[in-house]
C-alpha cells in the first residue's frame, strides 16, 4: 500500500484498505471509537501515523471470527444485548478483547477505569460490562486470541 | 493535517543528526498521542516528524547507583504495570494509570509524557489570542474560563497548567531525564525540566532545541510503603486533574523522617518545596503538621476567578494524600 506520510491509520483502514468496520469518532483519542489492536494492544488508530505501523499484526473488527463464525467476544455483545447504534461497538470489543491479553482488571473498579476510553453515546454501559464481566471469569486463552 | 516528511531514525546518533539543521521545523515522533492531536488542530505544524520509536530506548533496566531507568520510547502502560515500578516505586505506577485511557497509554512513551503540552483551551483554539501558541499575542485565558487554570508560579503572560500526571510523581521521586545532543549528554533533575511561564511561557522545558530524551531515571529510593497519588477530577476516570497530589513518607514510628509533596494541576510545572518539605522532618505525622505543610506549600497561591476553588481544594488534597499515604 502507498499512502502519505500524514495518514492516520484509521484513515488509512477506512478509505485506502475500505475496511469501515473500525469508526472515526472524535478523531482526537477521546471516545475510542476508532480502537484497534496493534501486535495484540489495543490503541487509538486515530492518533497514529499508518506509517509507523510497518511489520506490526494490525487486527480489526473485521479480522475477528473465522467465514461465518463470529469470535467469542462478538458473541458475548450479542447475548448481552450490549450495543444499540452499534457505532462505538467495533472499538469496544477491541478494547475487551486487549482487556482480556493485558490480564488486568481484577476488581470491578478497575475493570470500569479500563474500558472507561470507549464511550457510547448510547450508554450501553451496563450491557457492556456484563459482557466484560463474564469474560474475564472465563478467562480462557481462546478468548484473547484476537486472529484466526 | 499539512503535508509532511516522515523518516524513521535508527540511533540515537542518526535521530540527532537527522534533526541537524532542521530543528525548528522538524519534532521527534514517539506515540504521536499529543503531537498529531496538536497537528489536527494546527496548533503543532512541522514539516518533518523523525519516528524514534527504533532507537532500542524502550527497555526498562538497573541503573548504576541502583535505582531504575526508565527508556524513553517504553509505552506507559508498559512502564506502569512492569513488576520493578510497580514493586519500587507504586507511586509512580499508581499516577501514570490514573492517565488517559488504555488506549492511549498503550501508545503514549515516556519522553512524549514529559513534553506533551498544556491542555488550556485558548492554546487549542487558533481563533483566540495565546501567548504560549503566538508569543505576543495575549493571554485568553487571563479573563476567560480558567477554571482548569494555575494557581502558583503562573504570570500575567500565561496561566496554563502542566498536565502530566507522570511528571508529578516523577518530581516527587527525584527523578532525572537524561538527554542526548550534537553538544554531548547530559542529564536534568525533573523537577529543573519543566519552566514557569514568565515573559517566556513558549519555552517550556530546559531541553534544547535538537535534544532527545533518552531515558528517565529513578534514584533507588522509591517510597514503596507510604505513598498516595490523589488525582482529583471531574469524572473518576479518563480526565485531567483539576489539582493532584504525589505523596510519599518515610515514617519512624509515628515521626516523619522524610516527606516529599509534589502537586500537579496547580502550576506551569509539577510544584515541589525541597525546603518546605525539610521543615517537617523530625515533626510527628499528624493532621495539624499537614495542614501546615499544605499552607506552606501554597503560599502565595492566587485565583483567577473560575479556578478560585483549587486554593482550599488542593490544601485538603495535600492533607488527604499525606493521610493516606500514612495509612498505606
Ligand atoms: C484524550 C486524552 C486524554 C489524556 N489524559 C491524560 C491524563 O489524564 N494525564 C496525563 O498525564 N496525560 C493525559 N493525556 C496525554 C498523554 O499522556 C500524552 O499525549 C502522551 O503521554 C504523550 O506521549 P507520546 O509518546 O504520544 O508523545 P508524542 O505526541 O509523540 O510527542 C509529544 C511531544 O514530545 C516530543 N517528543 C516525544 N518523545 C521525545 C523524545 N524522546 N525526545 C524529545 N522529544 C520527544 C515530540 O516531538 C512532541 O513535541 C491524554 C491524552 C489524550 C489524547
Ligand atoms: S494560559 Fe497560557 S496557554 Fe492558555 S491562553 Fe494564556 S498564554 Fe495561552
Ligand atoms: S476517533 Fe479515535 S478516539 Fe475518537
Ligand atoms: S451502541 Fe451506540 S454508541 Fe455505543
Amino acid at each position: 500500500m502507498k499512502i502519505s506520510a500524514w495518514t492516520t491509520l484509521v484513515d488509512a483502514l477506512r478509505e485506502h484498505l475500505q475496511l469501515t468496520g473500525t469508526k472515526k469518532g472524535c478523531d482526537h483519542g477521546q471516545c475510542g471509537a476508532c480502537t484497534v489492536l496493534i501486535d495484540g494492544k489495543h490503541i487509538n488508530s486515530c492518533l497514529t501515523l499508518a506509517a509507523m505501523q510497518t511489520g506490526k499484526e494490525i487486527v480489526t473488527v473485521e479480522g475477528l471470527g473465522s467465514g461465518d463464525e463470529l469470535h467469542p467476544v462478538q458473541e458475548a455483545f450479542i447475548k448481552h444485548d450490549a450495543f444499540q447504534c452499534g457505532y462505538c461497538t467495533p472499538g469496544q470489543i477491541c478494547s475487551t478483547i486487549g482487556l482480556l491479553n493485558m490480564n488486568k482488571g481484577s476488581d470491578p473498579a478497575e475493570l470500569r477505569d479500563l474500558m472507561s476510553g470507549n464511550i457510547c453515546r448510547c450508554g450501553a454501559y451496563a450491557n457492556i460490562y456484563k459482557v466484560v464481566e463474564e469474560l474475564k471469569d472465563r478467562n480462557t486463552e481462546a478468548l484473547s486470541k484476537n486472529s484466526n | 493535517m499539512n503535508n509532511i516528511s516522515y523518516k524513521r531514525a535508527e540511533s540515537v546518533e542518526n535521530a540527532i543528526e537527522q534533526i541537524g539543521s532542521e530543528k525548528e521545523s522538524s519534532r521527534f515522533i514517539g506515540g504521536g498521542t499529543n503531537l498529531l492531536d496538536l497537528m489536527k488542530y494546527r496548533v503543532e505544524n512541522p514539516e518533518h516528524l523523525i519516528d524514534i520509536n527504533h532507537l532500542d530506548l524502550s527497555k526498562i533496566e538497573n541503573s548504576d547507583s541502583g535505582g531504575l531507568i526508565l527508556g524513553a520510547t517504553k509505552t506507559n502502560a508498559d512502564t506502569a504495570y512492569h513488576e520493578k515500578v510497580e514493586k519500587r516505586y507504586p507511586l509512580l505506577s499508581e499516577a501514570m494509570l490514573s492517565a488517559a485511557s488504555a488506549q492511549l497509554r498503550n501508545m503514549a512513551t515516556n519522553g512524549g509524557n514529559l513534553l506533551q503540552r498544556t491542555r488550556c483551551f485558548y492554546f487549542y483554539d487558533t481563533s483566540t489570542p495565546c501567548n504560549k501558541r503566538e508569543p505576543g499575542s495575549g493571554c485568553s485565558a487571563l479573563e476567560g474560563f480558567n477554571r482548569l487554570h494555575a494557581i502558583l508560579g503562573e504570570s500575567e503572560h500565561c496561566i496554563a497548567t502542566h498536565p502530566s500526571d507522570m511528571a508529578v510523581a516523577l518530581a516527587a521521586l527525584d527523578a532525572t531525564v537524561h538527554v542526548s545532543g550534537s553538544e554531548g549528554d547530559r542529564t536534568i533533575a525533573v523537577t529543573d525540566f519543566h519552566k514557569l511561564p514568565g515573559d517566556t511561557p513558549h519555552i517550556e522545558t530546559n531541553l534544547e532545541p535538537g535534544e532527545v530524551i533518552t531515558g528517565i531515571e529513578l534514584p533507588e529510593k522509591g517510597f514503596e510503603k507510604n505513598y498516595h497519588y490523589l488525582k482529583v477530577r471531574d469524572r473518576p476516570s479518563y480526565a485531567f486533574a483539576l489539582v493532584s497530589v504525589a505523596a510519599a513518607i518515610e515514617l519512624e514510628n509515628t515521626t516523619i523522617k522524610d516527606v516529599r509533596v509534589a502537586l500537579g494541576g496547580v502550576a506551569h510545572k509539577p510544584w515541589r518545596k525541597p525546603s518546605v518539605e525539610k521543615e517537617f522532618f523530625g515533626k510527628g505525622a499528624n493532621t495539624e503538621n499537614f495542614e501546615q505543610l499544605a499552607n506552606k506549600l501554597t503560599e502565595g497561591a492566587k485565583g483567577y476567578g473560575d479556578n478560585d476553588f483549587k486554593i482550599p481544594l488542593v490544601r485538603k488534597s495535600i492533607v488527604r494524600a499525606l493521610t493516606e499515604a500514612m495509612n498505606k
